[in-house]
């Protein structure tokens, strides 16, 4: 078992280590950023002044040595166009981002799984057709199209709710509704086949045969055994907290991560988007690392796996 | 993982004919789905042909005109542009995009899980740190940096969409290869001194095709899905020419005024993404053994 958890977190520190290396040289090699702050006017001694300012002057190794020890003393850099650290400024949105995607993530949660589950364990039956249509509607929609038809319903149309701001809770409610659904339908599906695969299982059988209520036998094998996979997709999820409000948050105009990343990667605040790319990448690896190891507390066959090789 | 299916399938007497054929085995909506996706391809390979006027043409005279009318049917755009002109198009540029993305991503994912389930060691560690590099870091998170950084093109665009879902395959072909390593047939094969990439190719990717092909079915949509969103985050497809996510960015600024801008391009874009999905899970239903 300890040997399977530190193969796990040196995969974890591996794969941020990548992300760093990546965020680094994308954004080091595609420009230079001394002339997108300063523009095409401004004389060469302050080009200068500002490479050697932000250490640009320096060889590349140099620039990703020095970089990846800032990153290990917890130093993110400054913004280049604020003058302010670039981990504060990506701190300060965390909140407006959670605000939509944790409401959001429980609506998936507590409407996707039971509806999977209620369809699968009515097979075939007009209520499992009419779940899996609406979830297969869910996650093909692009959630900027579903933001715009509901702005274009509740906003335009009917003026119940805001299109866009973050003044009140009820601003919230658009953005959390467009967020949700493709989840609740991918949920949906999800566990509907989860649950169609287990319960056509010889210990489902087993179960049922040795006199279980059909209750019971759900509760008791076919749920546990279903929850592996559906863990995954939870997993991703949890994991995508943070970046999952990209488009939701261009489309209400809601002063979250995913706005300041699109005006960054607009200004090329390097600083900033690099900041950004490591803590989502991070809560990403944090949450594949905890749903790996929570496999291999709910699924023993896959502990012994993966200390084999 | 095996599971033995005891019971027979039952046949009836079956009715000839290719369309008694055609009722009996595709659903309803199967059908309607492949339909729509022989008259998107069709649109996409004619779209020269079957397009009223130009996509840059203005008709100033006309502007914001709502759909319906003889001239222009699907109504125009804030220039006056015909929109049914542009959605033809927004759907060959869409389609091409995710074509060509879903291919290149399904070649090199099997190829690195073929090569992983071949070398094992070093390699494969190599192959699973890069799926999970790409697991980490949410695609459409990476493209925004990218092109924002690099600037879009077209085939900087089809690239990048090329890495979207290659950890999948990846991942899929390694398992798989790796399974039927340990049957009889390849080892066969192997000791009747086929080399390597014949066993792979002529051998065990036959086998594995199925499962490859449905994975392409659920990759195709997301392809498309993230394309149409980074064009309406005004970082995809650069004007003027025009995709489907595009043309809904830019229709978001008239969404009161002249709501079919947006929704033309939102219809197909849902259709298109609906009918492969359907089609897909028909699919894996009828080729892949694994899932049933």
């Amino acid at each position: 078992m300890i040997r399977f958890v530190l193969v796990r977190l040196f995969r974890a520190l591996v794969t941020i280590l990548a992300v760093v290396t990546f965020a680094f040289v994308v954004l080091r090699m595609s420009g230079d950023p001394a002339q997108v702050m300063l523009g095409p006017d401004v004389p060469l001694e302050s080009v200068v002044a500002f490479r050697k300012a932000w250490g640009l002057d320096q060889p590349l190794w140099a620039q990703y040595v020095a970089y990846i020890k800032a990153i290990f003393t917890g130093d993110f850099g400054t913004s280049m166009r604020d003058k302010a650290s670039a981990l504060h400024l990506v701190l300060e949105r965390v909140p407006a981002t959670l605000q939509l995607t944790l409401p959001a993530l429980l609506l998936k949660l507590f409407v996707g799984i039971p509806a999977g589950v209620y369809a699968a364990l009515h097979r075939q039956s007009f209520t499992d057709r009419g779940v899996m249509l609406a979830a297969v509607f869910g996650f093909t929609i692009p959630s900027f199209v579903m933001g715009l038809v509901l702005v274009l319903i509740f906003s335009v149309i009917l003026r119940w709710l805001p299109s866009g701001g973050q003044d009140t809770w009820v601003h919230g409610i658009l953005p959390t509704l467009t967020m949700s659904i493709g989840g609740i339908g991918i949920l949906a599906r999800f566990s509907r086949s989860a649950m169609i695969e287990v319960t056509g299982q010889p210990y489902i059988r087993t179960a049922s045969a040795k006199g279980l209520k059909w209750r019971e036998v759900v509760w008791g094998h076919a749920l546990p055994n279903a929850a592996v996979p559906i863990i995954t997709i939870v997993g991703f999820m949890v994991g995508s907290l943070i970046a999952g409000a990209v488009v939701v948050e261009s489309i209400f105009s809601w002063p979250g991560i995913g706005r300041l990343l699109v005006v960054s990667v607009g200004n090329r605040d390097l600083a900033v988007v690099q900041c950004i790319l490591l803590i989502v990448a991070a809560a990403m690896v944090v949450s594949n690392l905890v749903v790996d190891l929570l496999y291999g507390w709910l699924d023993p066959r896959l502990r012994s796996q993966a200390s084999g090789h | 993982m095996a599971a033995i299916d005891l019971s027979e399938p039952t046949s009836a007497a079956p009715k000839s004919g290719f369309f008694a054929v055609l009722r009996r085995n595709v659903p309803l909506t199967v059908g309607l789905g492949l339909f729509w996706l022989a008259a998107m391809i069709i649109v996409a390979a004619f779209a020269d042909q079957l397009r009223p006027y130009n996509i840059t043409a203005m008709d100033l005279s006309s502007r914001l005109s709502a759909p319906g009318g003889l001239k222009h049917l699907l109504g125009t755009d804030e220039l006056g542009r015909d929109v049914l002109s542009r959605l033809i198009q927004s759907i060959r540029i869409s389609l091409v995009i995710a074509f060509g993305a879903t291919l290149l991503s399904a070649f090199f994912g099997t190829l690195l899980g073929f090569l992983a389930a071949q070398f094992r060691g070093t390699v494969e560690h190599l192959v699973l740190v890069l799926a999970d590099f790409q697991a980490a870091l949410p695609f459409l998170i990476m493209s925004l940096a990218v092109l924002a950084f690099f600037g879009s093109s077209m085939l900087l665009l089809v690239c990048l969409m090329g890495f979207y879902g290659w950890e999948r395959y990846a991942r899929i072909a390694r398992g798989l290869a790796i399974a039927a390593g340990a049957q009889g047939y390849a080892a066969a094969v192997v000791q009747l001194g086929a080399t390597p990439a014949r066993v792979y190719l002529r051998h065990i990717l036959p086998n594995v095709a199925s499962t490859l092909i449905v994975s392409m079915t659920l990759t195709f949509p997301e392809i498309i899905l993230m394309e149409s969103g980074l064009s309406f985050l005004g970082l995809g497809v650069q004007p003027p020419e025009t995709s489907l996510g595009n043309m809904v960015g830019f229709g978001r600024e008239y969404l009161t005024r002249a709501p079919w801008i947006m929704l033309a391009p939102a219809i197909v874009i849902m259709l298109t993404t609906l009918s492969i999905s359907l089609v897909g899970d028909w699919l894996r239903d009828k080729l892949d053994p694994t899932i049933r």
